[in-house]
């Protein structure tokens, strides 16, 4: 018996939503006094999750799972979670674990509930609260399954230490045949990606043009974030599909979201309404951000923005 | 090639979303209900396929008589054929059971899905159905090429794209980007007056169980006032994320 969650790692090193997974497994994991067991993928480190929670981490490294393929990852977690008997399995909602989930999901006759916001209101049975109509609600799902998944919310719940004693061990990695083959794998490199930041800088039409960029790339640098912007933007070229945050784009979920020259049309406040603060800078008093915004400016970005740059150097140097 | 498009038929995007019955009911006076977009950046890429290569474009729904209006404008949009499963379902597993009953009777080369649907957000049904059918799946699809039994698709991941190829028959949860968004087709009337001649066929729904339900929704709590920072005293606004947000 035990709460199995699925740590993802980057070159190597736990990726911040493996500690957030470990401290919601460790909160549920005490309610129901049972193990809290962490698998993970080609990391050699297992000590960190020690540190927020797990009590044991499987580990399995094998060369054939360097590059991620949902189908072999849901296999092996699959194969684990029945040995294990494992009653709860967490995952993050980064685009392979939303890959993963649905095929775990079948494989193991498991209730699965996304986008989940928090710890479940009751656990026999499984009652949890997710958002839906993209941030724009809420619903509280019930599972009563003899398994279940939770895809967690991205920084929704936090991480907390809480060290334990930890039994690490490997496991060896099961291969199924697939015909599915990964040719190439293109990164931006050195950037935040919008789904791990803490930070998201975005910009929108207020901007006037791609040739002001530079604008929201100096401020998302000074701050360590990711840049975004807005439907229209993208939609113009003016920047990639990949950075279009919205309802039809992507979701943002960090602690911080600041959005310059975005009008706040309601699709685009529903894809950023999981962020924790927010703050709009906008020449226009009536643009509707600033209903949705914590904080606001304004003002002219062409000015606030070289501003908010100099002052922050300055902070951060402090 | 022989290819599904699985529609959900969703609240626009502008929608407002209010509840009714104690907040156990999703409100639908007023609103207006749209192919959900994943699924149409899906259908639209489907109908190059059509034109290009032959393929012949089916579309399918799992909902009441309300949802034909939206399978009518597939049909307009140029898909050949359409089905809708008689059934309300509870949940997307329902969804993916009742779709792979219909697929194992046709032997479809290609299965489109909206990687997620926006109202509820599940991001289920593609994967799931994939897996119950035993074929391969690629999700946050965004481009897909087909050449014979071979498929290569560029799939967004966190920070970067990724290639793949793989055999069909296969499932691909489609999203922005698999097509251009200028290359949406809005129906003409010659593509609405053949709509009204194609073949909509209502299915009956095979015995199938949810593993999930909802028993309330709620709204977020509305939100405080916004804090104005004077656009020169953009220290306050730096102290203000430092001291009272503590996000910086």
């Amino acid at each position: 018996m035990g709460i199995l969650i699925y740590t993802e790692s980057e070159n190597g090193k736990f990726k911040k939503s493996a500690y957030e997974l470990a401290s919601y497994g460790r909160a549920i994991a005490d309610q129901l006094g049972i193990e809290l067991i962490a698998v993970s993928f080609n990391n050699e480190d297992a000590a960190p999750l020690g540190r927020y929670g797990v009590d044991q981490v499987i580990q399995i490294n094998d060369p054939s799972l360097e590059s991620f393929t949902a189908q072999q990852y849901a296999l092996n977690l699959a194969t684990i979670a029945q040995t294990k008997q494992i009653k709860l399995i967490v995952l993050s909602s980064s685009a392979n674990a939303k890959y993963i989930a649905p095929l775990l999901a079948v494989s193991l006759s498991a209730g699965y509930a996304s986008n989940v916001v928090g710890l479940p209101e009751s656990l026999e049975p499984l009652t949890v609260k997710r958002s839906c109509f993209t941030n724009k609600a809420f619903n509280t799902c019930m599972l009563d399954n003899k398994i279940n998944i939770i895809g967690l919310s991205n920084n929704s719940y936090g991480s907390f230490e809480n060290s334990k004693e930890l039994n690490v061990s490997q496991a060896s990695a099961v291969i199924a045949e697939t015909t599915i083959k990964v040719e190439q794998v293109e990164k931006s490199s050195g950037e935040v990606s919008i789904a791990d930041a803490d930070i998201v800088v975005s910009g929108g039409r207020g901007l006037k043009g791609p040739e002001h960029w530079h604008l929201i790339e100096d401020l998302a640098t000074t701050l360590g974030a990711a840049t975004a912007c807005s439907k229209p933007v993208s939609d113009m070229g003016w920047r990639p599909h990949s950075e279009h945050v919205g309802q039809t784009g992507k979701p943002v979920a960090s602690n911080l979201y600041i959005a310059i020259g975005v009008s706040g049309a309601i699709q685009h406040l529903a894809g950023i309404n999981s962020s924790k603060v927010k703050v709009v800078i906008n020449n226009d008093p009536e643009a509707p951000f600033f209903k949705a915004a914590d904080y606001g400016v304004i003002g002219d970005a062409f000015e606030v923005v070289p501003e908010l740059i100099e002052k922050l150097k300055v902070f951060k140097s402090s | 090639m022989k290819i599904l498009v699985c529609i959900s038929n969703v609240p626009d995007t502008t929608s407002k979303i209010n509840f009714v019955e104690e907040n156990t009911l999703f409100d639908k006076n007023g609103v207006q209900f749209v192919i959900n977009p994943n699924d149409e950046f899906g259908l639209t890429r489907a109908i190059w396929f059509q034109q290009k290569q032959q393929a012949e474009v089916t579309v399918i729904t799992v909902g009441d008589a309300s949802c034909e209006p939206t399978l009518r404008k597939c049909l307009a949009i140029g898909a050949n054929r359409a089905f809708r499963v008689d059934l309300q379902p509870s949940d997307g597993f329902e969804v993916a059971q009742q779709l792979s009953a219909h697929c194992k009777e046709e032997n479809y080369n290609l299965i489109i899905a909206g990687r997620e649907s926006i109202d509820y957000n599940g991001a289920m049904v593609p994967g799931m159905l994939s897996a119950l059918l035993g074929c391969n799946f690629v999700t946050n699809c965004m481009a897909l090429e087909i050449m014979g039994s071979t498929a290569k698709v560029s799939r967004e991941i966190d920070g970067g794209i990724e290639t793949v190829s793989c055999e069909l028959p296969l499932v691909i949860g489609a999203q922005k980007g698999l097509v251009e968004e200028k290359d949406l087709i809005i129906p003409n009337m010659r593509g609405i007056m053949q709509a009204r001649q194609k073949s909509l066929s209502v299915l009956a729904p095979i015995e199938s169980d949810a593993k999930s339900s909802i028993s309330k929704y709620e709204k977020p709590a509305p939100k405080g006032a916004v804090k104005l920072v004077e656009p020169d005293q953009i220290d306050q606004l730096i102290n203000l994320l430092h001291n009272e947000a503590k996000v910086i």
